[in-house]
């Protein structure tokens, strides 16, 4: 199976090399690729949407069916990890840990079922017997507020600067993830339900898909955001920008829901009760 | 364009991205596809790509190598090849 | 002898490009491990998307956000193409996306066959 494969890679290789011959010399302001459409949009943007930044504004409005679909794939991606790895039925385990903060005495409870019990003033511990480390849990409780407020401007100033709602919404999720890793998955999933994040995920697909069907429903083509100038007080250019707001607003949105939904179900093996 | 700086970074990509496959430890392999990641996004920021440089580096080096660490966490650290 | 240095100092990051593309193939093809041929699939998809965003490159460009106070008179070979850049944003989610599926369907074969080899997990099969 190697030398086969080794064979294939050095063949595809080859040809590949071979057919580098006929590309244009590495950046040549006059390769084919920059001289079709490319040059429409970056001279027009400024004045048909009144967004700085070309890339947010081919994402989102020139080519906003592409972005549309990409959403729906990440929420697809999130529906099956969900499906493939989800077992709502509790872990069988005979014993539990416990560990009491203040002084660190841990105690051992024989459990039957699936339930675990609560003791007042003890907190369940995971099974890998982790070590309580007040630094590393106030140092990440201090740091997330500032992470997650990043992620906002990131979002909120995608047509400015490099940045988006894709981006941002990784970073929200990260976030998250981030207070599942230092403290553990039970306070995460405490702050942010497995519901909740179930209904955003799908909020963030309804807000693309729904301002393009407002636009349709206010008599323009579907996700012509000009067609926002009725309902809003501004320009058809302005309608445009804030169309491209919204739009980012709701990838932003599905993209933390669906990060936050993989990796509680990869780091618990699809309990939900403890991992990594 | 400073060609000096983008040999020196597409040397060390191939060098994390077989280092990736080679090493017989999943954790090793985990990080150090951490690493590619993050020498892609300094490569695309060097070329100007701004925004797939934010993105790689938020998804890359990022979220991916967190899913890759938990995938390890809960199947086995060794591999015979 | 000039000719051929020429033609290299012209393509050679196109090759570097291929190197790269072909090393995450092999991963994908020739290893045994699960894990391990997920990490060439993910090689591959930056390698490719690494191929596309350099041919996006113009000399003496800048980065495609419009220079404030420039609007009126701009010309289109001062900022780099910003066409593939989107393109290439949809395939880095496209690519996690597949990688997020790809490693919980490597947990549950891993529960199943208690092992991520690919020859022990064939064997397995067919004894059942």
């Amino acid at each position: 199976m190697r030398i086969l494969g080794i064979l294939v890679c050095v063949t595809t290789g080859a040809m590949l090399i071979w057919a580098s011959g006929e590309f244009p010399p590495w950046g040549d302001p006059n390769s084919p690729a920059s001289l079709h459409v490319s040059p429409r949009y970056i001279e027009k943007t400024m004045e048909e949407t009144s967004v700085p930044n070309a890339v947010t504004s081919v994402l989102a409005d020139y080519r906003g069916y592409d972005t549309m679909f990409e959403t729906t794939v990440i929420f697809a991606a999130g529906v099956s990890c969900f499906m493939l790895l989800r077992l709502f039925s509790g872990r069988e385990r005979s014993f539990q840990h416990y560990r009491h903060i203040l002084t660190g005495l841990t105690l051992r409870v024989r459990r039957k079922g699936k339930e675990l019990p609560e003791l007042e003033e003890f907190e369940p511990m995971d099974s890998l017997w982790t070590p309580y480390d007040l630094i590393l849990r106030t140092l990440c409780r201090f740091l997330l507020p500032f992470i997650q407020l990043f992620a906002l401007y990131v979002i909120a100033h995608g047509h400015h600067s490099p940045g988006g709602g894709f981006q941002g919404g990784v970073i929200l999720g990260a976030s998250m993830i981030f207070l599942a890793i230092s403290q553990d998955m039970r306070s995460a999933l405490r702050r942010i339900r497995e519901r909740t994040l179930a209904i955003f995920s799908v909020a963030g697909v309804a807000t693309y898909a729904g301002t393009g069907t407002l636009c349709l429903l206010l008599g323009s083509n579907f996700l012509d955001y000009g067609a926002l100038s009725r309902i809003f007080p501004v320009d058809p250019v302005g309608a445009r920008s804030l169309g491209i707001f919204f739009v980012e607003v709701g990838v932003g949105i599905a993209v933390m829901a669906t990060m936050i939904v993989i990796y509680h179900n990869l780091a618990s093996e699809g309990f939900l009760d403890e991992g990594l | 364009m400073i060609w000096q700086l983008d040999l020196l970074i597409l040397t060390l990509v191939v060098i994390c991205g077989i280092g990736s496959l080679m090493i017989k430890d999943l954790l090793g392999a985990a990080i150090l596809f951490g690493a590619y990641s993050f020498m892609m996004c300094v490569l695309w920021a060097v070329m100007g790509a701004v925004d797939v440089a934010l993105t790689e580096a938020s998804v890359g080096a990022g979220v991916s190598t967190v899913f890759f660490v938990a995938t390890v966490f809960h199947t086995t650290r060794r591999t015979k090849d | 002898m000039e000719r051929i240095l020429e033609v290299v100092i012209a393509k050679y990051n196109y090759w570097i490009y291929i190197v790269l593309m072909m090393i995450g193939l092999y991963g994908v093809i020739a290893k045994n491990n699960l894990v391990k041929k997920i990490v060439g699939m993910s090689i591959f998809q930056t390698a490719i998307i690494l191929f596309f965003i350099s041919m996006g490159m113009k000399k003496g460009a800048t980065i495609p956000i419009i220079i404030h106070g420039q609007e009126a008179s701009l010309r289109a070979s001062d900022y780099i193409n910003p066409l593939p850049h989107v393109l290439m944003l949809t395939a880095i989610v496209v690519a996690v996306s597949t990688l997020g599926v790809a490693l919980a369907l490597a947990v549950k074969i891993y529960k199943e066959f208690n092992t991520l080899e690919e020859d022990e997990i064939l064997e397995k099969i067919r004894k059942s």
